[in-house]
């Protein structure tokens, strides 16, 4: 069986967001890049999955982006994926990346085609099931538990106020969110120096539309500053949000 | 024309955001002279069907099918799509949660139709079509333009609000043709819990973080979630060390939720919290830390102990309600 996971290079979740050229763009300077966290938990999944020995022969992972996103797709080639494709491509869209990986993907056989449930610099949240649509694939979204059991796949997917246990064959797309794996793994030093061993294919990408353009970018209106209430008088919070925020 | 609203049912019943999606498409469809139709999916009584009116759906579409029964995506989808092209929508509405978000990028791909998600607001303009949604998990905002003639739009929770806008409403049986879907999600078994508010749709949510020192402190949580009739939650270290379940976790990788009042009992507030509670109407944070990030976020704020400050807010909260 052959796993594919998507990857996004992003800006590690800590970052102080900023804007440049008249707030038309993302300000890169000095930013630490990461693979994104849903990714990282789908990758790290199957990864358990192929050391745990359930049929699993190869781990690829695929991103689109430029030659920046290479030391975040090493990340991912070090932590113990076998191969990595780069489609050399910035992304402009979801429907431009989702279209740019269905092209790549077709050129390879994949039994199940996993991607984080959303990226936390665009916070899209569509290229998996955009990617599904493509490849006119099944897609199950929202999945926090993966396993493979006698070359069957067992799914759960959250649900409001629970869970539902989900078999399907495959090939699939699965969109990924907390609770697939517990935590991501680290780099050691031999899987460092493997990773500059192992293959990063480049494609060049091909020449699609977007159907949405990122015209502008801000920032959240700065709140109010917090209303102090001494800890002697913890019954005038209570008042406050009785009386002057009306919400209890 | 008309504007297309996806309005999703939990156990035949529609929740407030069903009411939110109804009265927002209600405004965008006033901006294009237009009418709102709503896409009902699954067994709904007519009198729940009717209520859609009240917030502004002329016409609803009921679809009944075996095929139905359990989220096939690319079923949902054929619905969805062969609706748009029934009513000639120009504009397509979801909820930013897990149906939409899991249905809307398929729709948008099978119409070729731009979609922008994690809208907060209508539409600045309709022509060019231009949207603020969500980026960079709530700590900053994009301003997209959709280019395609259909638009198709995942609206965040509670980021509008519910508005009355009655109207005559009539409902429609419509049966989409689902001769060549194939459904291949197996459902197999469903556990959930019942009566329990969802973190999600909570109206209040009281959360709690490792300043609370274990979980044998958590009944305080309880009793005041269930005095304001709340939910609980808590901060990814609690759900990490296991003192609760990760269903409970808010934050960036944990659930995103955008609740009136949000109550940060002993949580620092590092800015992948944040990321998951930033949309609440109100922050009231608790930490003995003065330094606390929370405190940025927070609308009010008490600098103390929790494990003293909480007992007392649940006296204060009894004297209220025993008004």
């Amino acid at each position: 069986m052959k796993i594919l996971i998507c990857i996004s290079n992003v800006p590690d979740t800590t970052t102080k967001i900023k804007f440049t050229n008249n707030n038309t763009s993302f300000d890169k300077a000095g930013v630490q890049w990461i693979i994104n966290p849903w990714d990282e938990l789908a990758l790290t999944r199957a990864l358990d999955l192929k050391d745990a020995q359930q049929g699993i022969e190869n781990v690829t992972v695929m991103n689109v982006g430029l030659i920046d996103a290479d030391p975040t797709i090493r990340k991912a080639l070090a932590i113990g994926a076998d191969k990595a494709i780069r489609i050399n491509a910035e992304p402009q869209d979801a429907y431009q990346v989702a279209f740019q990986l269905a092209e790549a993907i077709k050129k390879d056989a994949y039994d199940i085609i996993l991607c984080g449930i959303e990226s936390s610099d665009y916070n899209g949240a569509s290229v998996g099931s955009m990617l599904a649509e493509m490849l006119n694939m099944p897609s199950v979204s929202a999945i926090s538990f993966m396993n493979i059991n006698a070359g069957k796949i067992e799914l759960k997917r959250e649900i409001d106020g629970g869970q539902e246990s989900i078999e399907i064959d495959t090939p699939f797309v699965g969109i990924v969110q907390k609770g697939i794996a517990k935590d991501a793994r680290i780099p050691n030093m031999r899987g460092i120096m493997m990773a500059k061993t192992k293959p990063l294919q480049v494609l060049e990408p091909l020449a699609v539309e977007t159907l949405t353009t990122y015209e502008s970018f801000g920032l959240p209106k700065p709140k109010a500053a917090c209303k102090k209430i001494s800890p002697d008088n913890v019954k005038e919070l209570v008042h406050l949000l009785h009386n002057e925020a009306k919400l209890i | 024309m008309s504007v297309l609203v996806y309005t999703e049912n939990w156990d035949g019943k529609f929740k407030k955001l069903s009411f939110e999606l109804v009265s927002y498409a209600f405004e965008i469809a006033k901006k294009i002279n237009t009418s709102v139709v709503c896409v009902s999916i699954g067994n709904v009584e007519n009198e729940e069907l009717n209520k859609l009116a009240t917030y502004g759906a002329s016409k609803v579409l009921n679809v009944v099918d075996d095929k139905l029964k359990n989220l096939d995506v690319n079923a949902y989808k054929e619905v969805i799509a062969q609706a748009v092209v029934k009513e000639a929508a120009n504009v397509v509405v979801f909820a930013h949660n897990n149906y939409g978000k899991a249905i809307a990028p398929r729709v948008s791909v099978k119409l070729k139709a731009g979609l922008a998600t994690a809208v907060l607001a209508l539409p600045e303009s309709v022509e060019p079509f231009k949207i603020t949604k969500k980026a960079f998990t709530s700590n900053a905002l994009a301003n997209v333009i959709i280019k395609t003639p259909v638009k198709i739009l995942t609206l965040l929770q509670n980021s509008y609000g519910v508005f009355e806008n009655a109207v005559n409403g009539t409902v429609e049986n419509f049966s989409p043709d689902l001769c060549n879907v194939c459904v291949k999600t197996n459902v197999k078994e469903v556990n959930k819990v019942t009566g329990k508010i969802l973190l999600t749709d909570a109206e209040i949510v009281v959360s709690g973080g490792r300043g609370m020192k274990g979980p044998e402190n958590w009944a305080g949580i309880e009793e005041l979630a269930s005095l304001l009739g709340a939910a609980t939650a808590c901060s990814r270290p609690v759900s990490d060390e296991g003192w609760r379940p990760h269903g409970e976790h808010t934050g960036q990788t944990g659930k995103i939720i955008a609740p009136n009042l949000y109550f940060a009992l002993g949580i620092s507030g590092a800015i992948q919290h944040l990321g998951g509670v930033s949309g609440s109407k109100c922050i009231v944070a608790i930490n003995k830390d003065p330094d606390a990030p929370i405190f940025e976020a927070a609308d009010y704020g008490i600098v103390g102990d929790v494990m003293k400050v909480l007992p007392e807010i649940i006296e204060a909260v009894k004297e209220i309600k025993a008004r």
